[in-house]
């Protein structure tokens, strides 16, 4: 029997909604949250289009209760909103009525903050309150605290794969025995240095983003946070808990291609696939879905379509890329898949990939374009990032 | 029960440490509040068609993980795991300031592509040419212990036979000049008596790379065992020497069996107290060492201080230069590390000889 | 024509830190991708930059970059039709 951790509860804010039930509600609507940029004042406006959070930092502190003198940057404004959501959701009075731990996962951390305050800070001192926000761990920091977890707290960073790595960190730590239950995923605002970055690397689209089509012409950028409670066996048992779904198999690999780009084979891809079918004890026939990194660029989708070809051969599952619902999330975006895949498994429904027409030549991969209902049991998810980093998640049903 | 000897250690440091056998009688404390490490020649260990692109964290990644590597003689690694607190600080400022001072025109790719904290870790990887797990832990000063802590899982679990682990963090000038803003790094510039005698609120900026192999299987070359790690995001003032205590007692042994601890002191007169507190009770009559006097403050500066515990275990002498206390010892065997770092994310490291 | 390939060379090897090289390395017609003088896609993405910031021509296309810097003389004749700076 496949089984895995456990993940008792979700919580979730992107651009298609601030919590797991208006998210859902958008997927399963055809709602998707690309708009152009209001928050952050760049001059590439008019030529991006963003999967943005129209919530103002004002008012997702006044969500929050902070003081009106806090230092959270949007990355952990968004986090502590996902984490508080996934905490109450799996109904936890006590968090530390056992060993409890957060493993987040981002890329900018406090960069919209730094980038704000980056020469005035040194003129005004009340801007200096904002310095200490920019390291990585310091909104994961701020979450544990808000959350009084005082044991085991890391922050993982391995570009757009970084999530994932935390979701696996958490589930072979209590599969150790090092922890009962652990809090993890990932958050990532948008900011000038994100949007200027990959707008050097030229894969910025300037229309919504084609996931998989011949004719893709680039990522929309987004921000969001999700979080996933994972707990033990006996944590569940002890306290009669409810299973939304598991997390049965993981993987970790390096392309070791390029700093930047993907193997035209997706070799890293591929062993990451592969591997965490081995550790689910699955056949890749039993994959119902494929919820694929699919950024719609065309570096990825052909190194990703390649990789899943050489996985699955002829017998390629339901497949398709959340991503033209709410952009690239950069370091949240394996956290949010998880919550689209444990969804996905309890409604039995494949969302769809929008914005598709033509399949890539190469490897004719047809992603499923309209809302499908089907017994799904297992959803095997994929996140890549620069540096090679491949991850890939596998969800079963609870 | 699996077990980690560390069979291979790697160093760039502010030190003249990438021989690794150089001894502890060459280093020089330091004076002021900013120490850069000594550069190496780094083309002894890089590609030339690589070094173009990095930064100097990059770099001293790169090498500390190569020394690492050939002094376990261990060609490819089954898994790279990378602590970096701050990630590659130069890249990520320098990109900043060019959109800042540019209004966001004419900007390049290379600074925002080397800017990402998992950098180092990737690079490493592609010199290697290793498709293996590979993972950056960026949480402050708890960012190296971390990856010690996944390294001995995927041992342990997933029968693993030997790792890559390391610290890196690089000097970045802006935020050097940030933290001084905040008096997390001291306004002084020079240091007269050294940090121990510090009265001053703040640490000494510094930066460094430490690689370590970590192998199933004991060798001629294996400096020590690593047998646990733990990490604590906020101790209570009580907390502390009551965790050691649990710390200990989990792995069979009493704070009496503790022949060295070795502490990560940086010279901050409001943070050292937590050090002070066991270096007159519990720890009073074990022999103590510090070492951030050689290397600098930085978020994984506590690898240096494995680095620094790995060879002192392997050589059985305690350098005066080192020593804290009085304290003989005649036999160093069981060896704890703690650090933290502003009160904040604690650790706690225990080391074996073999 | 010849001072413009020179420019062209010092900027390469300077923007590109090309340290291991010097102008007399480059053949004008050397191919600079690949097994030539082997610059990669993040240098092309860094000359079109260059084009930009130096000669006012904009690309939107990276995959332009990749037959306009095919050698200092293809680039050079390139630059020299379509320069307005």
């Amino acid at each position: 029997m496949v089984k895995g951790i456990a993940i008792t509860g979700m919580g979730i804010i992107s651009s298609i909604g601030n919590t797991v039930e208006e998210n859902y509600k958008s997927l399963t609507n055809i709602t998707p949250g690309i708009s152009e940029i209001e928050n952050i004042k760049t001059n590439h406006k008019s030529h991006i289009k963003v999967g943005e959070v129209k919530m103002s930092n004002h008012n997702l502190a006044v969500c929050l209760k902070l003081p009106k003198n806090h230092n959270y940057s949007r990355t952990a404004l968004f986090g502590e909103i996902a984490a508080k959501q996934a905490v109450k959701n799996a109904k936890i009075k006590d968090i530390n009525s056992c060993r409890t731990g957060l493993i987040s996962a981002t890329s900018v951390g406090g960069m919209d903050l730094t980038e704000k305050y980056f020469y005035s800070q040194f003129q005004e001192t009340k801007n200096r309150r904002f310095i200490t926000s920019h390291s990585a761990g310091d909104s994961s920091t701020k979450i544990a605290n808000s959350l009084g977890i005082t044991d085991f707290v890391s922050t993982i960073s391995t570009a757009c794969s970084s999530a994932a790595n935390a979701i696996m960190l958490g589930a072979r730590m209590i599969k150790a025995g090092k922890l009962d239950r652990v809090i993890v995923g990932g958050s990532d605002c948008m900011s000038k240095f994100t949007i200027n970055g990959f707008k050097t690397l030229m894969i910025l689209s300037e229309t919504n983003c084609r996931p998989f089509d011949a004719n893709r012409t680039g990522l929309n950028l987004g921000e969001a946070a999700a979080f996933l409670v994972l707990e033990s066996d006996e944590c569940v048992k002890k306290e009669n808990k409810k299973v939304l779904a598991y997390v049965s198999g993981y993987a970790n690999a390096n392309d070791a291609f390029h700093q930047t780009a993907s193997s035209k084979n997706g070799e890293g891809a591929t062993l990451a696939m592969k591997k965490a079918l081995k550790v689910a004890n699955l056949s890749f026939k039993e994959i119902d879905y494929i919820n694929a990194h699919g950024t719609a660029t065309e570096n990825n989708d052909a190194s990703e379509s390649a990789a899943i070809c050489s996985v699955f051969g002829k017998n390629i599952p339901s497949i398709s890329s959340t991503k033209a619902f709410t952009g690239h999330t950069l370091a949240a975006a394996a956290a949010i898949e998880a919550v689209y895949s444990v969804l996905a498994l309890q409604n039995n429904m494949v969302f769809p990939n929008l914005n598709f027409e033509t399949p890539i030549a190469e490897t004719n991969i047809i992603p499923e374009t309209k809302l499908v209902q089907k017994e799904l049991n297992h959803v095997l998810s994929n996140s890549f990032g620069f540096g090679g980093n491949c991850s890939t998640l596998i969800f079963s049903k609870a | 029960m699996s077990k980690y000897f560390i069979n291979g250690i790697g160093c760039v440091s502010a030190q003249k440490t990438t021989d690794t056998a150089t001894g502890f009688q060459d280093f020089e404390e330091l004076t002021t509040n900013l120490v850069s490490v000594q550069k190496p020649n780094y083309r002894e260990y890089i590609q030339p068609s690589m070094i173009r692109r990095m930064s100097i964290g990059v770099k001293m990644g790169a090498v500390a993980s190569s020394i690492a590597l050939k002094d376990a003689l261990l060609e490819t690694p089954e898994a790279i795991i990378t602590g970096s607190g701050m990630g590659c600080l130069q890249d990520s400022e320098k990109f900043l300031r060019n959109i800042i001072d540019n209004d966001e025109q004419f900007l390049t790719p290379t600074a925002f592509i080397q800017s990402t904290h998992n950098t180092v870790g990737a690079q490493i990887a592609l010199g290697l040419g290793c498709k293996a797990y590979n993972v950056t832990y960026v949480h402050d000063a708890t960012s190296f212990e971390t990856s010690m802590i996944d390294a001995m899982m995927m041992m342990m679990d997933d029968g693993e036979k030997n790792v890559l682990i390391g610290g890196v963090d690089e000097i970045g000038k802006f935020t050097f000049e940030t933290q001084k803003l905040i008096g997390h790094v001291k306004n002084e510039d020079t240091l007269a008596n050294g940090i121990l005698l510090s009265e001053s609120k703040g640490a000494v900026y510094g930066e460094g790379a430490q690689f370590f192999v970590l192998e199933n299987k004991k060798t001629n070359n294996s400096y020590a065992k690593l047998i646990d790690v733990a990490i604590y995001n906020e101790l209570s003032e009580g907390g502390l020497t009551k965790k050691i205590e649990t710390f200990l007692t989990k792995n069979s042994l009493s704070v009496s069996e503790i022949d060295l601890v070795v502490l990560g002191i940086n010279g901050d007169v409001e943070y050292d107290e937590h050090y002070k507190k066991l270096q007159n009770l519990i720890f009073k009559n074990t022999a103590q060492v510090y070492y951030k006097h050689f290397s600098g403050e930085y978020n994984t500066a506590s690898a240096f201080g494995v680095w620094t515990a790995c060879k002192l275990i392997k050589e059985q002498t305690i350098p005066q230069s080192l020593k804290l206390n009085t304290v003989e010892v005649t036999s160093i065997k069981n060896v704890l590390l703690y650090n933290q770092y502003r009160g904040k994310n604690h650790s706690f490291v225990l080391l074996k000889s073999c | 024509m010849e001072d413009l390939k020179l420019e062209l060379k010092k900027n390469i090897i300077e923007i590109l830190n090309l340290e291991d090289l010097s102008i007399e390395d480059f053949d004008d017609n050397d191919s600079l991708f690949g097994d030539g003088i082997g610059l990669d896609s993040i240098d092309a993405l860094e000359l079109i930059v260059m084009l930009d910031k130096d000669y006012g021509i904009r690309l939107t296309d990276p995959k332009e970059g990749k037959k306009i810097f095919e050698s200092i003389e293809v680039m050079a004749t390139y630059i020299t039709e379509h320069r307005k700076k």
